[in-house]
């Protein structure tokens, strides 16, 4: 029996485990795929909010608010690469600047600090790459960017080396209210637990409405980007909204935390909750958008495409906190934007409520921090120099795009919740993330996987175990 | 009855685009090629066409996991499958030098099977 | 830090030939820097034949001819550093680089001679829409999976792009046990060499389909099919024309990229249409002493013309230590109608030799076209080509007597013309 199951690995079942990691409490973590950080929570814009869209009094806004002051130092103890570069909003037209005033209220309503109204000629010379006919817009310094996945995987890992059991490749099928436990059916078995955390992202509505009579009904909402070589990733320093307007709410030109930049996301809800593809639409859309914001879309850059699914609750708000019927039953749904920015003050938020009502302690030892793989790129010399002397491993690259070494490989695989797939590698080590796309490297990580986990090189696969890329030895099929 | 066929010579990268004026089985004319391999080509191909086969092998004891291999001259074009299926299941030891002889007939053909690379002990 | 004369930036066809021509040359202090743990590059992978029928008048395999080169540069006794990957070269030519065994090296050289070959051009340059399933590889990873690992990485095959390795690995995959469903080239007419599309494609009936290409990929895991559309003139998907190709396994063939992060980094000047570094007829790029060739200056279909270049690289990067610069007037090469980019860019019109070879695409398919080559408002040179395609590069042998009759600031412009 557990104390608590939360179901989904994502940023907030990981948040959520990280707080209560450091309570004398007995914790499993239930993810569908094969990793931490497979759905939502890596196919976003990696942006930390700075406040100012949420609706003043929500629970968005306050959250978003805590989630943005609280960013910096969380990300500095957990060694996760946060970037405070400022947002702007921009508007096109003269008679759109009523509504960005409007939103600069929102935004001083809502406390967020620092906010201000910038022409034309102090946004050109703030952001040179611009589209020239930009009208007016706001700065928000306290925007910010984050590496997503390394906000979702080093909490995950600080969890794990807490004592929160990890059961990956576990999906549930049903959760039942019994006496005074929950059962939960699973593909790994049945699970029995004091208290859930649904977590669960897209799917947080199936599980809520298995027990409760409070329904969800959450929306899957697309997002597409296209993310570009990080040669023209210093086209903007700023994170750049568009205003939205009758016709629409355009997209985000960002830069990563990586240095990479990000367009996008479309928005559009749909039926299938597993549709990440993209399309066609979307794309032209995301590039269409960009253009308004910057001068020119550098197309011959584009090193990927892809799609999100933001979970849409139809009440607009965060659902956060304990189900109004069913005790003990908590839920963490309609985690849409900025559900990453206010990831870590709803761990916090929803961790408290949770040790309260089980009257929990902390444990006398925990580890709060956590330091990531080295990023052997960003050494000076002197120190790539040491860092080969003392492990031959980091002389011998690996992607060749990002310079990841074979010591990052073997360190990512190895790590508490170490990668199993190419794609965990990849968030973990950013190998396979450069222009090339993996198309020299994961031959090789795909063959330091098989050896490190003594695994059939034909098991090894992109992220799902369906996802195998070998089917077979040479002429073996002839 | 006179016919004309098209080619494409593939004796070397230049491709020369042939053009054959055969009667039956006879070729009258080759035109086209830039050199005097593409008539030799055009006749081989129109009534015996041949290829050379590569392949790889996998090697026991190496420094590689596989070893690469050709047939030492062209085979008919129509035994190709046939060789390369012969091959399946054989496992070379190391070590193997260029040009070692892998497989001395192929299929019958009386082609030799030789390595293109050398695969030195471990 | 070491101090060499003559260091060049990788152990393949480019980077041997180089080294052994600077030593013909007299230069006694060479250094080869290669990031395999081999010598030849991708040759090794390339266990096809076709190789060397210019430079060893027979017809060799990849591995056969980087063997010949390996064993030349061997007996010639020219230092190799293998496992060792060059990080950074800066503008003074100091080479930085890394090796598990030897930690940080720092290198010192008189002249750098950049042979660091090419990259496949990924699927994100193109957009394809639909899931990320596994399934997808550029067709030299499938070929590193088949001919070095010995891994068949899928059972039914489309290829898109009809590049040579592509059309390469349609035939390899087939050999091997795989069922290679079709080819699709979005554009009408084969960036590959034709005799590949003749022994690759029509020897195992594998069919062409021109002015095709994939507008989707299915599957959520692994690749289970792909829309294949026709498409028009301007690429652009033909409505109606829509069908699906249950698969397995997608290859792109979809184009070679000089890789060149290095050659940025040192801040060389690079060639919008290559995305080579853009260098005079000394292989010389835009910093005095750093010369390239083989497959980072432009993609070769060849490796017999990069062994060619870059032996005269090798040569002109000897005469940099033994005279220094050599470079004083330059003279443009513009490309005039049909002409899609010529390597070198520019002359140089006091030291050049009496014959340049210019090499250069064409930016569509001509048949029964004329070369002409202008000094000004003069023809210098008119010759007949019965057919030219972008597909395969071409090359003039530009004299330098040509330019005797020169007057100041006349460009010389290379293009094709009906009459």
């Amino acid at each position: 029996m557990f104390d608590v199951l939360i179901i989904g690995g994502g940023v907030i079942g990981c948040s959520v485990a990280k707080y209560l990691s450091e309570y004398q409490l007995k914790i499993g973590l239930l993810e569908k795929a094969s990793d931490v950080c497979e759905l939502t929570s890596k196919a976003n814009s990696g942006i930390v909010h700075s406040g100012i869209d949420a609706h003043p009094g929500s629970l968005k806004a306050t959250l978003n608010l805590q989630g943005n002051q609280m960013m910096e130092s969380f990300c500095k103890e957990l060694d996760v690469p946060f970037i405070r570069n400022g947002s702007l909003i921009l508007c096109f037209e003269e008679s759109d600047y009523p509504d960005l005033l409007r939103l600069y209220d929102q935004g001083v309503k809502n406390e967020v600090p620092g906010i201000k109204i910038l022409n034309q000629e102090e946004l050109l010379q703030l952001e040179p790459n611009l589209n020239p006919h930009v009208y007016a817009g706001i700065l928000a310094p306290s925007g910010g960017i984050v590496d997503p996945f390394k906000l979702t995987l080093m909490q995950a890992e600080v969890a794990s080396t807490n004592g929160v059991s990890f059961f990956l490749q576990t999906t549930v099928f049903y959760i039942q209210k019994k006496q005074d436990y929950f059962q939960v059916e699973t593909s790994k078995g049945v699970f029995q637990a004091k208290l859930i955390v649904n977590a669960a992202g897209i799917y947080a509505d199936e599980f809520n409405n298995q027990v409760s009579n409070h329904i969800l009904k959450i929306i899957p909402r697309k997002g597409e980007y296209c993310l570009f070589d990080k040669q023209v990733g210093s086209l903007v320093k700023h994170t750049i909204f568009q205003l939205p307007t009758p016709l629409g709410k355009g997209v985000v030109v960002t830069p990563t935390t990586d240095g990479n930049l990000l367009l996008g996301p479309t928005a559009y809800d749909i039926l299938d909750k597993e549709d990440i593809s993209t399309t066609v639409e979307g794309l032209k859309f995301v590039v269409e958008k960009g253009k308004k914001t910057i001068k020119e879309v550098p197309m011959s850059f584009v090193i990927t495409a892809f799609a999100g699914l933001r979970a849409t609750e139809a009440n607009g708000d965060f659902i956060l906190g304990e189900s109004q019927d069913v005790p003990n039953f908590f839920n963490a749904a309609g985690m849409e934007s900025p559900g990453l920015s206010a990831a870590p003050a709803i761990g916090v938020y929803l961790g408290n409520q949770i040790t309260t009502k089980l009257r929990a302690k902390k444990k006398d030892h925990f580890v709060t921090r956590n330091k990531s793989v080295v990023d052997f790129d960003k050494l000076s010399l002197t120190e790539k120099a040491r860092y080969i002397e003392n492990d031959h491993d980091f002389g011998q690259i690996v992607c060749r795009c990002e310079l990841v070494t074979l010591a990052q490989i073997k360190e990512a695989i190895h790590r508490p919740l170490g990668a199993t797939t190419i794609d965990g590698i990849k968030r973990r080590t950013r190998a396979g993330s450069g222009r090339c796309q993996g198309g020299f490297c994961s031959p090789r990580i795909l063959d330091i996987l098989s050896k490190e986990l003594h695994k059939d090189p034909k098991e090894i696969a992109k992220s799902s175990e369906q996802s195998t890329y070998l089917v077979g030895l040479d002429k073996e099929l002839l | 009855m006179k016919e004309t066929k098209q080619l494409v010579c593939i004796s070397c990268p230049m491709g020369c685009r042939l053009e054959v004026e055969m009667e039956d089985k006879t070729i009258l004319q080759v035109s086209g090629n830039l050199c005097s391999r593409g008539i030799v080509y055009a006749n081989k191909e129109l009534t015996n066409p041949t290829r050379i086969l590569t392949s790889i092998l996998p090697i026991i004891g190496g420094v590689e996991e596989m070893v690469s291999v050709k047939s030492k001259t062209d085979i008919p074009k129509n035994r190709v499958f046939e060789c390369v299926k012969s091959l399946k299941g054989l496992v070379l030891q190391a070590p193997i030098h260029v040009g070692d002889v892998i497989v001395k007939d192929l299929c019958g053909t009386g082609v030799s099977l030789v390595a293109t690379k050398t695969v030195l002990k471990k | 830090m070491r101090n060499v004369d003559v260091c060049i930036i990788g152990g393949g066809p480019a980077g041997l030939a180089a080294a052994l021509s600077a030593r013909k040359e007299g230069i006694e202090n060479i250094l080869i820097l290669e990031r395999e743990t081999f010598l030849g590059g991708i040759l090794n992978q390339c266990i096809h034949n076709g190789f060397g029928l210019h430079t060893f008048k027979e017809e060799l395999t990849g591995p056969e001819y980087a063997a010949r080169y390996v064993q030349m540069v061997e007996e010639a006794s020219i230092p190799v550093l293998l496992d060792t990957m060059v990080i950074d070269i800066s503008k003074d030519k100091v080479v930085t680089a890394i090796s598990p065994q030897a930690g940080l090296i720092q290198i010192q050289a008189i002249s750098i001679v950049l042979a660091m070959g090419c990259r496949e051009r990924p699927r994100g340059a193109l957009n394809i829409p639909g899931f990320r399933p596994s399934g997808i590889y550029s067709a030299g990873t499938a070929q590193r999976y088949v001919n070095i690992e010995g891994f068949l990485p899928g059972k039914e095959v489309v290829i898109l792009g009809s590049g040579d390795i592509g059309l390469i690995m349609a035939r390899r995959m087939t050999l091997e046990g795989a069922h290679v469903l079709m080819v699709c080239e979005i554009l009408p007419f084969s960036g590959g060499l034709k005799r590949n599309i003749v022994q690759c494609l029509d020897d195992f009936n594998i069919p062409l389909r021109l002015s095709h290409t994939i507008t989707k990929i299915h599957g959520k895991y692994r690749v289970e099919g792909v829309t294949v559309q026709q498409v028009s003139l301007d690429k652009t998907p033909i409505a109606g024309t829509e069908e699906f190709v249950a698969c397995d396994t997608i290859l792109l063939s979809v184009g070679l990229i000089p890789e060149n992060e290095l050659s940025r980094k040192a801040g060389l000047k690079i060639h919008t249409t290559t995305q080579g570094p853009l260098v005079n007829d000394r292989f010389e790029t835009s910093i005095p002493g750093v010369f390239a060739c083989g497959n980072v200056l432009h993609v070769h279909d060849l490796v017999d013309w990069v062994s060619q270049e870059a032996e005269f690289a090798g040569q002109f990067a000897a005469q940099f230590v033994k005279l220094g610069s050599q470079i004083s007037r330059l003279l443009p090469i513009v490309c005039g109608y049909g002409i899609r980019y010529t390597v070198p860019t520019t002359l140089c019109i006091d030291s050049m030799k009496t014959l340049t070879t210019v090499r250069f695409r064409v930016t569509d398919v001509f048949k029964d076209y004329y070369l002409d080559v202008f000094v000004g408002q003069v023809r210098v040179s008119h010759q007949k080509k019965r057919i030219v395609a972008p597909g395969e590069m071409e090359s003039i042998l530009f004299k330098k007597h040509w330019l005797d009759s020169k007057t100041e600031d006349e460009e010389i412009t290379i293009l094709l013309q009906k009459e």
